[in-house]
């Protein structure tokens, strides 16, 4: 066949591929994703059928009978049967935003970037044969299309091989479907969508051949196997037992392929990392082993047609393309061609992206994170240098592959290479699987596990290999190195029961196990590895996305901004802040300091571009822990101290609602006893006014019966109730009076008083009260305890309303007048900074407890006295002292009487050079000027309503 | 005619008062402070007595109590005067042994009116 024919062909069905992938991304883009659809979902998952099913399956039937169904049961079974384990890494992987197998690994023990690089490094060497069975294959095909039977690819020049081309073609390929958004972590929707078409091209391109072979050349199944039955070679193939596969070889195979379909990278990215829907499981594990049933259906007739036809020498693997090539039919052959090409290019696109994943986000990043010099930190944009990476890990990985086949690729048979990839990936059994089941295992144990494991694996199959390559000699198989026979590769220990792979497979993996459990049982795990495996293990039991193990970090927002920008770039990051702020009702101008949750909620982000173990170290490059050394106090304590933990939230909780609870109530109580007090107040009120509008009733209905009175009889009754309306009028002023003491800032300008002369007045004030109950009024003024007349030279001069001055201190007068038993002391005496004005009584005093009481407007001591009073007079001098800027205070003893002590700043000496306040400004006030001190009525300035009443 | 004895501390009530008491022809003796009641009712039984509740030293209810229990306390005719106005201060001056109860500020016939009724009785 024309060789430009096949390559217009190759071409023409990669552009139908960009052209569905192009579509996908589109739809996406509108929001209606095509691989909405759980049969999408499943029909991608057949990416595990690659040009190893499509060529190898009937290569391995020509030799082994039904022996190549292992390689199909395994992933049946773990559909059927282990679809909880997949489940559960698909909720593990998207609530931490895993982006490989190796970021898996890597997330659940700790984020370790040591751990998730070392899988990575395995995966590569797992897959790197795999890949090169591809090139293998597709190069194979190719030159069996071409009629090049018998070349061997191998020994041309480089630029001769097919390989080369078929591997520089796929490079090419990958990096444009793979790497082609600038956004290097939302799904690959294109992809997806790409692989499953081509899982539809392969079954096509493999059920037209088998139908082809089976109906057209034969006359249905039954001819072709009765032909079949008619050579013995051939006979031997039907029975399960027979050929060349042991009970044993179905059973290691069919567990190994149960690992795989979980394992691979590439069946990771496709089950799990691109998984949009979890629900599409249920479909997948129906459809998927039907498709993989479907596609083994010719599988042994394509085996028996070729063997008769070609003979058991022949190329078994090529049977798929040379059986319809022989028959004529060039243009099934060309579908034939394009089925294997399809299964070739899917996985390795989908092989290569994970792996470069794997190689950018675990091995390159890491170690650029940790070289100063790059200054990677700096820079305001890394999602350009990000896909160069990834670019760059494609071509080497696909260079890899070609070398690989280059070196070793003709010895092997397509299920060889196959195995050996299978039981690579099988390495990461134990830390995954362990990993998902045993919150035990730790970063240690499976470091450990996965090293030994990969070890024992290369040294049991891939270094053995070298010996066909001629790189070791023969010996190195059968006398074991050295001529040590029980390093023996092949029978390690003496064990030579087994074939190579299951060998291989049996050692790794008790290996591989052993150390993960015993070093995992002798390690202690550190916080993060505890809160990762509680995370991953109990996934199921939380309601929501991982809690943050972040912790007490806190971190500038700014800082996370220029963070989430330089990986994500600009858009999405703003777009992801805003996102956050609209979920938690924030305000995003308002947003300066991150919390724990918006921090985890970065690295998050950030995980799903660099993995976990990198995103962890970047985050922290800008956290502040605020206290770092509490990792180490954690390690120490177990699961339970969560609980503990949030035992003691909720008890600090409930002590500050009791706290508050008792503060309300004390609020509560403090309004009921104000409310009591203005109750008491009014009521006391209402009785002070009933007393003078009894006397002015009476009086006025004395005068009026009895209009016959002599006018001297008349005016006594006549001044009685002018009197008594009087003091009416000083009652409601006084309430009033009270009010506005309550609202300050009301009062009239202040100007100079001197208080000596204002203590006089009120002194004559209350002189007829204290007549009436025979007490003795002393005043005195000046620095002396004697009571010497005042010398004019003492300055006794404040600021302040006089009048208010003036009431305050006649409130004090009244009150001891009132409560004295024989003697009131009036003085005046300046201190350093003010003028005090002490009123003394000879009373019965004021018990402690109530000394405070006394000043409160409403209340009333427990005061043995004439009377009881409203308690406003004491309240009203008190608040009249302090809008002065003075004290007022009570010092006494029970029994031994009481002392008021009035304590006001004294006035500032005026500017300049002024005497005193007599002579240049204008006269201080006394406080006489309105108060009434008409000596012949008692009573009369009286402001208090203690003192409302008159004395007979 | 009889004895009155104005309890009251209030002279600018007890004027009025003493004024048309005297002028309908009773003997009135004036008392200001409640701890001088009962020794002005020992010296003379008044035949009526005009109480004020609010006093300095005893208040009126007390008063009232300690004069029903002296000797020949029975028989005097107490009026209480007081401010307290409510149903429930009524019910316990009368209570208390008080022949009526009058709130202030009372119109002065009614007392007057009150003071004629009682010593009629008697």
């Amino acid at each position: 066949m024309h060789e430009p024919l096949i390559l217009l062909l190759a071409a023409a069905y990669v552009g139908v591929l960009f052209a569905v992938a192009y579509y996908a991304d589109e739809q996406a883009a509108l929001g209606r994703s095509v691989i909405q659809s759980p049969v999408v979902y499943a029909l991608s998952l057949a990416v595990y059928c690659t040009a190893w099913t499509f060529y190898g399956s009937v290569g391995r039937a020509a030799t082994t009978g039904p022996g190549f169904l292992p390689i199909y049961l395994g992933p049946t079974l773990t559909a059927i049967l282990g679809w909880v384990v997949l489940r559960k890494m698909l909720r593990i992987s998207k609530h931490h935003r895993i982006t490989s197998i190796a970021d898996f690994i890597g997330s659940r023990y700790g984020k370790s970037a040591g751990l998730a690089g070392l899988a990575a490094v395995a995966a590569l060497l797992g897959v790197v044969p795999y890949l090169a069975l591809q090139l293998k294959a597709i190069s194979a095909s190719y030159l069996a299309l071409s009629g090049q039977v018998g070349v061997d690819p191998g020994t041309a020049p480089v630029h001769q091989d097919t390989a080369f081309w078929t591997a520089a073609a796929l490079a090419v390929f990958t990096i444009l479907f793979g790497t082609r958004h600038l956004d290097v972590t939302e799904r690959h929707e294109g992809i997806v969508a790409a692989i499953a078409f081509e899982s539809v091209v392969k079954l096509v391109a493999f059920l037209a051949v088998g139908g082809f072979v089976t109906f057209g050349l034969y006359d249905g199944f039954g001819d072709l196997f009765r032909a079949g039955a008619a050579v013995p070679d051939v006979r031997d193939l039907y029975t399960l037992g027979g050929g060349t596969t042991g009970m044993m070889e179905w059973v290691w195979l069919t567990g190994l392929s149960m690992l795989a379909v979980l394992l691979l990278p590439r069946q990771f990215q496709i089950g799990v990392v691109e998984n949009i829907d979890e629900s599409h499981l249920r479909t997948a594990i129906w459809l998927f082993p039907l498709y993989l049933l479907a596609i083994n259906l010719f599988v042994l007739p394509l085996a028996v047609a070729g063997l008769l036809q070609f003979g058991s020498a022949a190329e078994a693997d090529a049977f798929v393309l040379t059986l319809p090539l022989a028959a004529g039919n060039d243009a099934l052959a060309l579908l034939a061609f394009l089925g294997g090409f399809s299964a070739g290019t899917g996985m390795v696109i989908v092989a290569a992206t994970a792996l470069t994943t794997m190689i950018c986000n675990d091995l390159v990043v890491p170690v650029l994170l940790r070289i100063p010099a790059l200054r990677l930190a700096e820079r305001s944009r890394l999602t350009g240098l990000l896909l160069a990476i990834r670019r760059g890990g494609i071509v080497c990985i696909l260079l890899l592959a070609f070398l690989y086949v280059r070196t070793f690729g003709q010895e092997h048979s397509l299920v060889a290479i196959g195995l050996i990839s299978f039981a690579a990936v099988a390495q990461f059994a134990p830390s995954v699987l362990g990993g998902l089941y045993w919150k035990g295992g730790t970063r240690r144990g499976a470091m450990a596990g996965l090293v030994a494991g990969v070890l024992v694996w290369g040294y049991t199959l891939p270094l053995p290999s070298l010996v066909d390559a001629g790189w070791l000699e023969p010996s190195f198989i059968t006398a074991g190195p050295f001529g040590w026979e029980l390093l023996r590769p092949y029978a390690l220990l003496g064990l030579d029961v087994f074939e190579p792979v299951p060998h291989a497979l049996f050692w790794s993996l008790l290996v591989n196990a052993g150390a993960y459990v015993v070093v995992s049982v002798l390690t202690r795990p550190t916080l993060v590895e505890r809160s990762q495996a509680v995370q991953f293990v109990d996934v199921f039991r939380r309601a929501g996305p991982a809690a943050p193990h972040t912790g007490r970090a806190t971190a500038p927002v700014e800082e996370l901004r220029k963070l989430l920008r330089r990986y994500l770039g600009g858009r999405r990051a703003d777009r992801a802040l805003a996102d956050y702020a609209r979920q938690h009702d924030l305000d995003p101008a308002a947003l300066t300091r991150a919390d724990a949750e918006l921090v985890h909620y970065a690295e998050q982000l950030l995980s799903g571009v660099l993995g976990a173990a990198s995103a962890r170290v970047v985050v922290n490059s800008v956290v502040q822990k605020k206290r770092p050394f509490l990792d180490e106090v954690m390690h120490m304590l177990d699961e339970t101290q969560q609980a503990l933990a949030t035992n003691r939230e909720l008890q600090a909780k409930r002590r500050e609602l009791q706290r508050t609870t008792r503060e309300l109530q004390a609020a509560n109580a403090e309004l009921r006893e104000l409310d009591r007090r203005k109750d008491d107040f009014v009521s006391t009120v209402s009785h002070e006014l009933r007393t003078p509008l009894t006397a002015i009733r009476a009086n006025a209905e004395l005068l009026r019966d009895h209009p016959a009175l002599d006018p001297e009889q008349q005016a006594v009754f006549l001044d009685t109730i002018v009197r008594e309306v009087r003091r009416l009028a000083r009652l409601v002023d006084q309430v009033l009076d009270l009010q506005r003491l309550d609202a300050p800032g009301d009062g009239s300008p202040h100007r100079p008083v001197d208080l000596r002369r204002l203590v006089a007045n009120a002194a004559a004030a209350v002189r007829p009260q204290v007549q009436k109950r025979n007490l003795r009024l002393s005043v005195a003024v000046g620095r002396g305890e004697d009571a010497a007349p005042p010398p004019e030279s003492e300055p006794c001069v404040v600021d302040g309303d006089p009048d208010r001055l003036f009431q305050g201190v006649l409130n004090l007068l009244s009150n001891a007048t009132k409560y004295a038993c024989a003697s009131v002391d009036l003085r005046v005496r300046p201190a350093d900074d003010a003028v005090e004005v002490i009123v003394a009584d000879d009373g019965d005093g004021i018990h402690p407890d109530d000394q405070d009481i006394i000043f409160q407007p409403f209340t009333q001591a427990r005061r043995t006295g004439p009377q009881p009073g409203s308690g406003l007079g004491l309240a009203i001098a008190r608040r009249i002292v302090e809008e002065h800027g003075g004290t007022l205070a009570v010092d006494s003893e029970p029994g031994e009487g009481a002392t008021f002590r009035v304590c006001l700043p004294v006035r500032e000496p005026p500017a300049s050079g002024e005497r005193t306040p007599e002579k240049e400004s204008p006269p201080p006030a006394t406080g006489c000027d309105e108060p009434e001190l008409d000596s012949g009525r008692p009573k009369a300035t009286s402001p208090s309503i203690q003192d409302l009443r008159s004395a007979p | 005619m009889a004895t009155v004895l104005v309890v009251d501390d209030e002279p600018s009530i007890v004027l009025p008062l003493r004024f048309l008491l005297e002028k309908q022809g009773h003997e009135v003796q004036v008392v200001s402070d409640g701890a001088r009641v009962l020794p002005a009712v020992r010296d003379r039984t008044p035949d009526l007595i005009l109480l004020d509740v609010h006093l300095p030293s005893r208040d009126g209810y007390d008063l009232c109590r300690a004069v029903r229990a002296e000797e020949g306390g029975e028989a005097v005719r107490i009026v209480m005067l007081t401010v307290n106005s409510r149903e429930v201060d009524r019910a316990k001056g009368l209570a208390l042994g008080a022949d009526a109860y009058l709130t202030k500020p009372f119109a002065i016939d009614d007392v007057l009116r009150q003071v004629d009724e009682l010593l009629r009785v008697r």
